[in-house]
């Protein structure tokens, strides 16, 4: 018996005709079964992180695909690989472990690919409760995928076609004899762990095991056997009998999102989630994997919905559950940044130094989908206060997976009427608001190894001078290069950082800015007279908040918003000196 | 004016608004998936003619899911009834304005088919605003003011000020008595008599420096003029809004209390806030035993 992060590792052998399979059971055998399929060139090991995770509340299976780590492999190899004899070993190994219920399925790359073999034949009807997918089609749908885009070969569709054709390389080549198995056993085998960690960016923790080259060499037969007869005869009837959690990794370098565009034809029930990571996404994104997978599995064991309202934001697919900390939340871009995460169905903390703005907006993300909100009351300009909150919010609610440091305050005035005191609060909250978030909740996401992304409020103003925001200004200036800095600094770590610039939003800002150099009635007049002029041009905050979130899921680094923020911007470029004349006007409040 | 302090013009403007909140009320009981904004509007317009009604200030609206938070509406256009259908759980407005009598209402009425947590909230939340307008217009602060204040106190909510998509963004209008004619026409769904009414008060208004219109403009920047007041304060939450609209009566008495008040206190809105009021109250009082079957009713709700 081993163990894996902590979970006990029961192994037993399955026979099935001419192979022994390895079987290894995590948690609880009285729980519902999760079955966890590995991909090519991988062994079960491959899911370590995420079984251990799962087997807290599940009972969870995996097992050695035939010719994989230490089940044995079919003789002859050739023909021992076809989808029907992997169906064979899938329902052998189910009957072993839970001869009375229906199991739910996850597989990853060819783990998926026999998954959906496995939810689209008839014998196994009844036998599978929920299916996730990752990273592997259905070869019969790829056929067919394949057919519609050569008989309609509209510009797009010709494009996707081209697209797929050249991110599967690996597959041309691994039909020619001999030299896969040469190269896997050779030098290829011996390097792979290392252009593994540089490419895909997974965790260097002993894995590949030792079995790889054999591994491989077998697997290569996965393909042979498989991948030219289906795609040439994909069967007519492979609709899915079971429902379908379909996981998208972004970045995958082999799969091009485009071949699920069809999917809905072929699967009733079909749950689409879409993950910012690379092919391997059992080894880079476990939590949040283990996560989606656990709400799938308890939504059609007991019923649990997924979610009492159903998010229907944009992006839903993308930021269901996971974790959204935005600064700044109890009003205006905050606000409605918080709003737009909850009807994606993230998990929002709303922080606020007004606590009961970030109670209401709480309170209301609630109500419009998000899968669970709080409020926080911290200022971000409280160094101290800052470290406790990213403990607090480590502690209760886990790493955050998306930040927005969006607190921000306003201060006007010519730079010879502004105070040390006003730069000291304009600096306080706009810069080391944003340093200390970044600094904190940066460093737990940099920590956890899991990716994740920063968006810092910027302004217009931090490319746009003007001579009535100097200190503003400077503030959020110095917030768009440290973005930049960040992130070039977190890419490697797969945490992207986006500079988001509104532009003139209508929100109280305007109401609380401080004008330096006038009288107390002087300040409120310009106030309400600055409140009036934005009220007019009424931008709204929710467009910035979708910006923020198209930020995140595209991973863009500088995004103006209003068009005179994107105006400001090509003519910093491209006719600074038009800016800086603009910088002389003085706005009449 | 004169109408205002005579106590019988205001008894006539009283049983049009309740008229009118009748209407709604029975027509919202009607209401069905599938039924139409168009087919609610007919539905409200006959009712009230079978009861007499023959002008209108303007003609029944009705707005459905999230026309009823004016998702989109660029132009006035878009304010008339649409084929959209109800489904359940979507909330609706109804707004009408039926004369009778020479009498002038105009009432707005929010509802969802089914229980939907954020429209109730909402309506909830209009509650503070009945009081803060009343409140500040017994101060006689300059109504642009008071406009910005709900609006800030919409704002704090979390919500959007939508009354703001309505032509010149008004919070309110006055409505006056309206002479009877055998022919009652109407332009753009507002009837000839009453857009006289208004027009002659406008005129008036810009030679005395005030007007008709209570907005965010500069022409509100004066002290509440005697009269009636069809005021309505309509929020907005991604996709769902709600409103209530009633007259409010503001005299040039010097007693507070007479200064302003709102017509009538006995309406579904106001009902609702007292019973839900009650209910808390009850809660409170079996806070310690389990109070059980008094979980508020989630159903039609005005």
């Amino acid at each position: 018996m081993s163990e894996w992060g902590g979970a006990a590792v029961r192994e037993r052998w399955v026979r099935t005709a001419g192979v022994e399979l390895c079987v290894a059971e995590l948690g609880d055998a009285g729980q519902p079964t999760v079955v966890l399929l590995h991909g090519y060139p991988d062994s079960k090991e491959v899911w370590a992180e995420v079984a251990s995770r799962l087997a807290e509340r599940f009972h969870v299976v995996l097992y050695d695909v035939r010719g994989h780590g230490r089940s044995t492999a079919p003789k002859p190899l050739k023909g021992g690989f076809t989808l029907e004899k992997l169906t064979d070993d899938f329902l052998a190994v189910v009957d072993a472990v839970s001869p009375d219920r229906p199991v739910h399925l996850v597989g990853h790359d060819w783990g998926s690919v026999q998954g959906w073999e496995f939810t689209t034949v008839e014998r196994t009807e009844g036998r599978i409760a929920s299916f996730t997918s990752l990273s592997g089609p259905s070869l019969d749908h790829f056929g067919h995928w394949i057919n519609g885009r050569l008989r309609r070969p509209t510009p797009r569709r010709a494009g996707q076609l081209l697209g797929q054709t050249a991110k599967s390389w690996y597959v041309y080549l691994l039909h020619t004899p001999v030299l896969p198995e040469l190269a896997w056993r050779g030098p290829l085998g011996a390097r792979w762990p290392a252009i593994l960690r540089r490419l895909e960016k997974v965790p260097g923790d002993g894995y590949p095991t030792a079995s790889l080259g054999d591994d491989a060499a077998h697997g290569a037969w996965l393909y042979r056997d498989n991948v030219r007869a289906r795609l040439r005869r994909p069967r007519a009837d492979a609709y899915a009998h079971a429902p379908v959690q379909l996981i998208t990794p972004a970045g995958d370098a082999f799969l091009s999102p485009s071949l699920y565009d069809d999917l809905d034809r072929w699967v009733p029930q079909l749950l689409r989630r879409t993950i910012d990571a690379r092919h391997w996404v059992p080894r880079t994104r476990p939590d949040q994997l283990a996560a989606w997978i656990g709400e799938f599995v308890l939504a059609h064991e007991d019923g649990t919905p997924v979610a009492e309202i159903v998010p229907d934001g944009a992006y839903a697919d993308r930021f269901a559950g996971r974790l959204v900390l935005i600064t700044g939340a109890g009003s205006g871009i905050g606000r409605a940044t918080a709003f737009a995460f909850a009807e994606a169905g993230a998990r929002i903390v709303a922080a606020d130094v007004d606590a009961e703005g970030a109670a209401t907006t709480a309170e209301l993300c609630r109500m419009i989908g998000a899968a669970e909100a709080w409020a926080e009351a911290v200022d971000v300009a409280d160094e101290e206060a800052m470290e406790k909150f990213a403990e607090r919010v480590a502690a209760s609610y886990g790493v955050v997976d998306v930040l927005v440091n969006n607190a921000g305050i306003g201060l006007s005035g010519p730079f010879l009427d502004t105070s040390a005191a006003d730069w000291r609060r304009v600096l306080d909250v706009n810069l080391w608001g944003v340093i200390h978030g970044c600094r904190l909740f940066g460093r737990q996401m940099a920590e956890r190894g899991q990716g994740g992304h920063i968006v810092n409020t910027a302004s217009a103003a931090a490319y746009a001078p003007s001579r009535a925001l100097p200190a503003y200004a400077t503030s959020k200036a110095a917030v768009l290069m440290l973005s930049e800095c960040l992130r070039a600094e977190l890419a490697g770590q797969g945490i992207g950082v986006s500079a988001v610039c509104p532009g003139f939003v209508h929100t109280n800002i305007t109401a609380t800015t401080r004008f330096a150099g006038v009288s107390g009635d002087e300040e409120q007049r310009r106030r309400k007279s600055a409140h009036r002029w934005y009220g007019k041009r009424n931008y709204p905050a929710e467009k910035v908040a979708e910006a923020v979130l198209r930020a995140v899921a595209r991973n863009q680094a500088v995004v103006p918003v209003t068009p005179e923020a994107r105006g400001s911007r090509l003519l910093a470029r491209f006719a600074p000196r038009a800016l800086r004349a603009i910088a002389r006007v003085e706005p009449k409040l | 004016m004169g109408l205002t302090g005579s106590s019988a013009a205001l008894r006539g403007f009283r049983s049009v608004q309740r008229l009118a909140y009748e209407c709604a009320e029975a027509v919202a009981a009607q209401l069905r998936p599938g039924v139409t904004e168009r087919e609610a509007a007919r539905m409200q317009r006959e009712w009230l003619r079978e009861r007499g009604v023959r002008d209108w200030f303007h003609l029944p609206f009705a707005w459905f899911g999230d026309r009823t938070a004016f998702a989109g509406f660029r132009v006035p256009l878009q304010f008339f009834p649409t084929n959209r259908e109800l489904a359940p759980g979507m909330p609706f407005i109804l707004d009408l304005a039926p004369v009778h009598g020479g009498h002038t209402a105009d009432v707005g009425y929010s509802g969802s088919l089914g229980p939907n947590a954020v429209h109730d909230r909402l309506m909830r939340d209009l509650r503070v605003h009945r009081e803060l307008i009343l409140r500040e217009v017994r101060e006689r602060r300059p109504l642009r003011e008071i406009y910005e204040d709900v609006e800030r106190l919409m704002v704090r909510q979390g919500y959007h000020n939508r009354h703001r998509a309505y032509p010149f963004g008004v919070i309110a209008h006055r409505v006056d008595r309206v002479r009877e004619r055998r022919l009652a026409p109407h332009v753009f769904g507002f009837g000839t008599q009453s857009l006289k009414g208004l027009a002659k008060d406008a005129l008036r208004g810009h030679r005395e420096g005030w007007s008709p219109l209570w907005s965010p403009h500069r022409f509100s920047e004066h002290p509440p003029r005697p009269g009636l007041w069809a005021v309505e304060p309509h929020l907005g939450f991604r996709g769902t809004g709600a409103k209530f609209e009633e007259l409010l009566v503001v005299t040039d008495s010097r007693d507070e209390e007479e200064s302003a008040f709102w017509l009538d206190d006995d309406l579904p809105h106001v009902r609702r806030w007292a019973e839900a009021e009650a209910d808390r109250e009850l809660a409170a009082d079996g806070a310690q035993g389990a109070v059980q079957g008094r979980e508020p009713e989630k159903g039609r709700v005005a």
